[in-house]
């Protein structure tokens, strides 16, 4: 029987971690991941998890224990935030390249500097073109969904790729809410013991992280290319067989609130989203038209349902928890080029905000709409909520 | 013996002839090294007592014992030498190859 | 510490380490291919970046016959306790973990993920093979690269000795985590570092060997000549054949008298440019490291 508890994301986090049966855990502590790896040692501790909790020195070797593992054919995870991600970005692209399918939680945290433990999406999303399938959660329930559903869509034939969930340090890491917590039962038949041809094997020896020359560099890339891809249809397969168990369903790769006639949506990721919808709907009372989309796959980028979603609206706006310095925002960026390859030239806008941590909130929201409406394109990156004149 | 050996090496034509994950298989050779040889070890079993010293020291293990002497594997032999300097005997002698 | 002794006659015919490209005479394919003869077939193998990985696992010609993968240049000791972590979770029985790395790969950049391997106590073996110096990239300075020698990033000139740096104390480094097997060696002297591979591989918990292995391309030597150098280095006292094991350090081999240090500097290129006060100042080294390895039990 599944049960409900009063819990933190990061604590849901650890509980779906210990439900997929992860068999080594290796962690290097970093605020605010620390209440995964901590809940995660207890559970091992007493034994209500039958995995191996490997004390490493730095997140590079987190990451590199847990390719370790991953090339003995073994389930490992490993959490990590900001600072403690861009330490191990070497390994990254090491580890999608070689086609270990580890899943690392990555609490979302400001980098430095200046130095900051609050939130924004600054980390994860300079790790955009690292060869990782990259997921944002909403809230606590999805964050334990996702550590189970990212092992089974890691996992898959024809992906085989390491899958970062990012949880909004603290808003989302540290903050309680109900959850239900499906039995263990349910969540072994659907995610079975990790069983692969692709691993060191002493009856068969062979070769991994291996280098490619010129000749045939650029297909082993495309191979990877083409498997993350994969994940686009992978997602929604597997969120319906998920749904079918236990009768929570989170869509695809985006999901459209109230798109169908909208004129202006407002694109976010993450914790966010529930702020944008309610924004919307105080918007929609007020005879606006206003719609919301939540991306909830990164890489691969779900262009063709961004698209679809925005078909028939005047403009668009972009929240992002980012700015890549000189330019906009990393998801505006990439909302614009997939809007473009699909032919559809509508006015857009982004907003940075929710930087180092800063609250959003539904008022800052609604000025985005507004200041959509008002079309005003003289300045088409802006920040959201400053608290002091930009006189400079 | 496990010895990585040479296979021929197959002209990939296809993506999905590529490893279609992380690995690939062990011991797999598709080129030799005697071309990079200038010097040649030549070997005089008359000479050998077989304390195969030769073969402890070659660093690509190119030296096999044989009976009671040893054999070279000349595809990979590199001609660095080491044979004829660890051998007391003058049991190899590296001659210039020709 | 009992172990039989490697010889010869008792090594295994198998040759894991074959049809590779690395440099006529290279010392550190030789370390290699012995220690995976040692250890056998049923050995997991990481190394990271550097000669031993460059010269062995261009796709699809794969020089190991064992089962191997590369790391990244830091994470050599962290990718061994993931093995060894794999290992276990998936109920394997009578293997090794091994992991190989240079002098730069060990005593710099990955010196604080062998500390945390030490640390941990996996039962695995860590093997440095030391050439002293960055050789895959192009003979630059690293941490065990020692007194006068040149390099591409130390160069010997108008103004410079080369470097004037001595080579980091990297085996007591590891002896004074409390690791409970840790060894010098030399290519020079194979059987020795062999028999070490052997006890190493029979220790319960972490091990490590640091073998020097000279490279004639950075050395400037002949290709034939590696083995004579890396005995004369021991001979001459330079270097020393050590084991720490229970707490404490054992001598393995103390000459009585040494070989001429200036013989060993003379015949390699990278010290040509040395004078003769600056092998005075080798030797006067050498001599202090002797007086404080003194107390070592022979």
């Amino acid at each position: 029987m599944s049960q409900v508890r009063f819990i933190s994301g990061d604590e849901a986090f650890a509980l779906g971690v210990s439900l997929a049966r992860v068999q080594v855990i290796s962690a290097y502590p970093i605020t605010p991941q620390t209440i995964v790896v901590e809940r995660l040692a207890d559970m091992v501790e007493e034994g209500e998890l039958d995995s191996k909790f490997v004390h490493v020195e730095s997140e590079h070797s987190a990451m590199m224990t847990a390719m370790g593992v991953s090339a003995m054919g073994a389930r490992a995870f490993t959490a990590t935030s900001s600072q403690g991600l861009l330490y191990m970005a070497e390994c990254l692209g090491y580890v999608s390249g070689g086609r270990f399918p580890i899943v690392m939680m990555n609490a979302n945290r400001a980098t430095a500097l200046p130095w900051s433990i609050y939130g924004d999406h600054r980390d994860s999303l300079s790790q955009l073109d690292c060869g990782w399938i990259q997921i944002y959660v909403e809230d606590a329930q999805e964050a334990l969904d996702m550590a189970i559903q990212g092992y089974a869509l890691a996992e898959s034939e024809n992906i085989r790729l390491p899958v970062m969930v990012n949880l909004d340090g603290f808003v989302l890491t540290h903050t309680y809410e109900k959850v239900n917590i499906p039995d263990r039962e349910t969540i072994d038949a659907f995610l079975p013991k990790r069983n692969t041809w692709d691993k060191l094997d002493l009856d068969n020896p062979v070769s991994m992280a291996f280098t490619v020359g010129p000749e045939l560099n650029e297909e082993f890339n495309l191979l990877h290319h083409k498997a993350s891809i994969n994940a686009l249809g992978e997602l929604a397969r597997i969120d319906k067989e998920y749904a079918k168990i236990t009768g929570r369903s989170y869509g695809n790769a985006v999901k459209g609130y109230r798109t169908e006639d909208a004129e202006y949506v407002l694109i976010s990721l993450g914790s966010i989203s529930g702020l944008v919808r309610d924004a919307v709907d105080r918007l929609r009372k007020e005879g606006i038209k206003a719609g919301a989309i939540k991306i909830r796959m990164m890489r691969p980028f779900p262009k063709d349902e961004i698209a679809a979603l925005t078909k028939n609206v005047l403009a668009i706006g972009v929240i992002d928890k980012d700015i890549s310095f000189g330019y906009e925002g990393t998801v505006y960026t990439n909302v614009n080029s997939a809007l473009l390859q699909k032919k559809i030239y509508i006015p857009s806008y982004n907003f940075i905000g929710g930087i180092g941590g800063r609250d959003v909130s539904v008022d800052n929201i609604e000025s985005c709409f507004k200041e959509m409406i008002n079309a005003d394109t003289k300045e088409t990156v802006r920040f959201m909520g400053l608290e002091v004149i930009d006189d400079c | 013996m496990i010895r990585p050996s040479i296979t021929e090496k197959n002209k990939i034509e296809k993506l999905s002839r590529l490893p279609q994950g992380g690995s690939c298989k062990a011991g797999v050779l598709i080129e030799k090294n005697a071309g990079w040889r200038n010097k040649c070890p030549v070997y005089n079993p008359d000479k050998c007592t077989g304390c195969y010293q030769c073969y402890m020291y070659c660093p690509d293990g190119v030296i096999s014992k044989e009976g009671k002497g040893i054999s070279i594997d000349y595809d990979f032999c590199k001609g660095c030498g080491i044979c004829e300097k660890i051998c007391k005997l003058q049991a190899i002698v590296m001659e210039g190859e020709t | 510490m009992i172990a039989e002794r490697v010889t010869a006659q008792n090594i295994s015919d198998n040759e894991f380490f074959y049809g590779h490209k690395a440099c006529g005479g290279c010392g550190g394919s030789l370390a290699v291919r012995m220690a995976l003869k040692v250890l056998g077939e049923r050995t997991l193998l990481t190394l990271p970046a550097g000669c031993m990985s460059a010269v062995s696992f261009n796709y699809p010609q794969m020089s190991y016959a064992n089962n191997a993968i590369i790391s990244a240049f830091a994470g050599t000791g962290a990718v061994m306790s993931g093995l060894k972590a794999g290992a276990e979770a998936m109920g394997l029985k009578d293997y090794h973990v091994l992991g190989i790395a240079g002098d730069g790969g060990t005593a710099d950049i990955g010196l604080q993920a062998l500390s945390g391997l030490i640390d941990r106590n996996d039962d695995a073996i860590y093997i440095c093979y030391d050439n002293e110096a960055y050789m895959n990239t192009g003979i630059q300075k690293s941490g065990l690269t020692p007194y006068g020698s040149t390099t591409t990033t130390t160069p010997a000139g108008s103004k410079g000795k080369g470097n004037i740096k001595q080579k980091k104390n990297l085996f007591e480094i590891v002896a004074a985590h409390g690791i409970p097997y840790a060894a010098t060696a030399s290519v020079g002297y194979i059987e020795d570092f062999a028999t070490k591979v052997k006890r190493a591989s029979q220790i319960k918990g972490t091990s490590f060997i640091h073998v020097l292995a000279p490279c004639p391309t950075g050395w400037g030597i002949d290709t034939s000549e590696t083995i004579e150098v890396a005995k004369e280095v021991v001979d001459t006292g330079l270097w020393y054949l050590a084991e720490f094991y229970d707490g404490e350090y054992h001598l393995n081999r103390h000459p009585k008298v040494f070989s001429d240090v200036t013989h060993y500097i003379r015949r390699q290129g990278r010290f040509q440019h040395l004078k003769d006060e600056d092998i005075d100042i080798i030797i006067r080294s050498r001599d202090k490291t002797w007086k404080r390895i003194e107390g070592f039990k022979e």
